[in-house]
């Protein structure tokens, strides 16, 4: 039973969504309001459980005084301070706007511009051409760095067709026959939680 | 009915009864599956961190459980499930770093329910599955921040991803971890193929459960999956035809 109920009311409900999404039904779609509500509220439950468990987390590194443990002091100030500002001064207050736009904002940039170096390292390693593969690769990667970069029309205009072939021909064809899988994929597997087949969200996947 | 959905619908409805045929057949005889190098690697990865002595680090990805994202975040948890038994068994180290708050109580739940079929009840400590952040760049920094800190022998990344894919597997394959990456996102599947030792494209993230499980019922569904793909692969050709003789019944029929 104890294994059974929740794989029958993941089925049900899935069932339910299904049905309200396909068929004008005003009790339904009201009921399928109310799942989605719901759902809305065991979010805010897990949200408080997680932050719980971050919270459990780093006292536990700074009271063993793991390595690193300073970080996790700078982890719970920050996290709290959000949350001090947020409830009781309210999200448009000064100082979660500062914590927001001087913190936050600026320290998500500065880690997204990193990209552009793990960009670079992991190009020189996908195009060094050890193989076949690899050599295509090197020669599609270059000739559409080329195609998309204005000195690669200036050195010679036949750059951008090619790129432009490459990306419409070879490349989309590629991305449909991969999304036409996940699409798929994506349904086999809704019908697997929904029938049970798939157990893993309660432990049990063997 | 809802109009616009009316093909949908139908199409979903044919789905489900060729994946009713496919059940029925695999309880008659168990579907071969082509071999997924992607999924072959779990095993190695952890094996490998095993005798490095170094902990297993897994992201399920930064999907929720509860949008259109969902079900590449259920293939991540179906492969975490691997995982964990793969480490309760051999004893090593395991770390999950959770995003969305709904995914985490699920991760948490499932490693924790793995280790006690397996009887390692005792092996099992909550800092297993942790929470970092539902903010993208911070949840990043933190997985590689862990990456660093534990000296991982091998990242496991599937699930849904966006910038912070490439990010993840850089930084795990610059610790010297062996790195799987998998994801049917299309703007982040170059970067994992670029960055990991092994990827899993697109549709074989969900495989992975019927894949690493062996159990005949969701080999069954996978065959059904194969099957879509051929009436799919019909019905691009069926189409190029008509659209080139001028016809428009097939995109009409689609926007029903």
């Amino acid at each position: 039973m104890k294994r059974e109920l929740p794989i029958g009311i993941a089925g049900l409900m899935s069932v339910i969504m299904l049905v309200e999404y396909f068929f004008n039904v005003p009790w339904l779609q009201n009921f399928a309001k109310d799942l989605r509500d719901w759902s809305t509220i065991v979010s805010a439950f897990a949200l408080a459980f997680a932050a719980v468990n971050l919270t459990l987390l780093h006292t536990r590194n700074i009271a063993i005084k793991r390595s690193g443990w300073q970080y996790s002091i700078v982890m719970i100030a920050c996290m709290f301070s959000f949350v001090v500002f947020g409830i009781f001064f309210g999200r448009t207050s000064a100082g979660f706007k500062f914590l927001w736009d001087a913190g936050l904002v600026p320290l998500s940039s500065a880690f997204y511009a990193m990209l552009v170096f793990q960009i670079a390292t992991a190009s020189y390693r996908a195009f060094r051409a050890r193989n076949i593969d690899a050599a295509l690769l090197l020669i599609a990667g270059v000739l559409v760095m080329l195609g998309k970069a204005p000195v690669g029309a200036a050195m010679w205009g036949g750059f951008v067709p090619i790129t432009d072939w490459i990306m419409n021909v070879p490349n989309l064809a590629a991305n449909r026959g991969i999304m036409i899988g996940a699409a798929l994929g994506t349904v086999a597997t809704g019908l697997r939680i929904m029938l049970g087949l798939d157990r893993a969200y309660l432990g049990r996947s063997e | 009915m809802i109009a616009g959905r009316i093909f949908t619908f139908w199409t979903m409805i044919g789905l489900f009864l060729i994946v009713g045929l496919a059940l029925q057949r695999a309880k008659v005889r168990a579907p071969w599956i082509r071999r997924i190098p992607g999924l072959e690697a779990v095993e190695e990865a952890v094996g490998r961190a095993t005798e490095m002595g170094r902990p297993v680090f897994y992201s399920p990805g930064g999907g929720d459980i509860t949008d259109a994202d969902a079900i590449q975040s259920m293939a991540g948890i179906e492969v975490l499930s691997h995982v964990a038994r793969l480490t309760s068994k051999y004893n090593t180290g395991l770390i999950c770093g959770v995003r969305q708050a709904n995914l985490y109580a699920v991760a948490d739940e499932t490693v924790r329910q793995v280790y006690t079929e397996e009887g390692k009840l005792d092996e099992y400590k909550p800092e297993m599955v942790r929470f970092l952040s539902p903010e993208q760049f911070a949840y990043a920094a933190g997985c590689i921040g862990i990456m660093h800190r534990e000296k991982v022998g091998a990242a496991i990344l599937v699930g849904f991803f966006q910038a912070e894919a490439l990010m993840l597997a850089e930084a795990a394959t610059q610790g010297g971890a062996i790195t799987i990456g998998g994801t049917t996102r299309m703007y982040q599947l170059p970067f994992f193929v670029a960055a990991c030792d092994y990827c899993l494209i697109g549709e074989e993230i969900f495989t992975a459960g019927a894949y690493l499980s062996k159990d005949p019922l969701k080999l069954g569904t996978v065959v059904a999956q194969d099957i879509g793909k051929i009436i799919a692969l019909v019905a691009i050709l069926v189409g190029a035809v008509l659209a080139s003789a001028g016809s428009k019944w097939l995109p009409q029929l689609l926007g029903k």
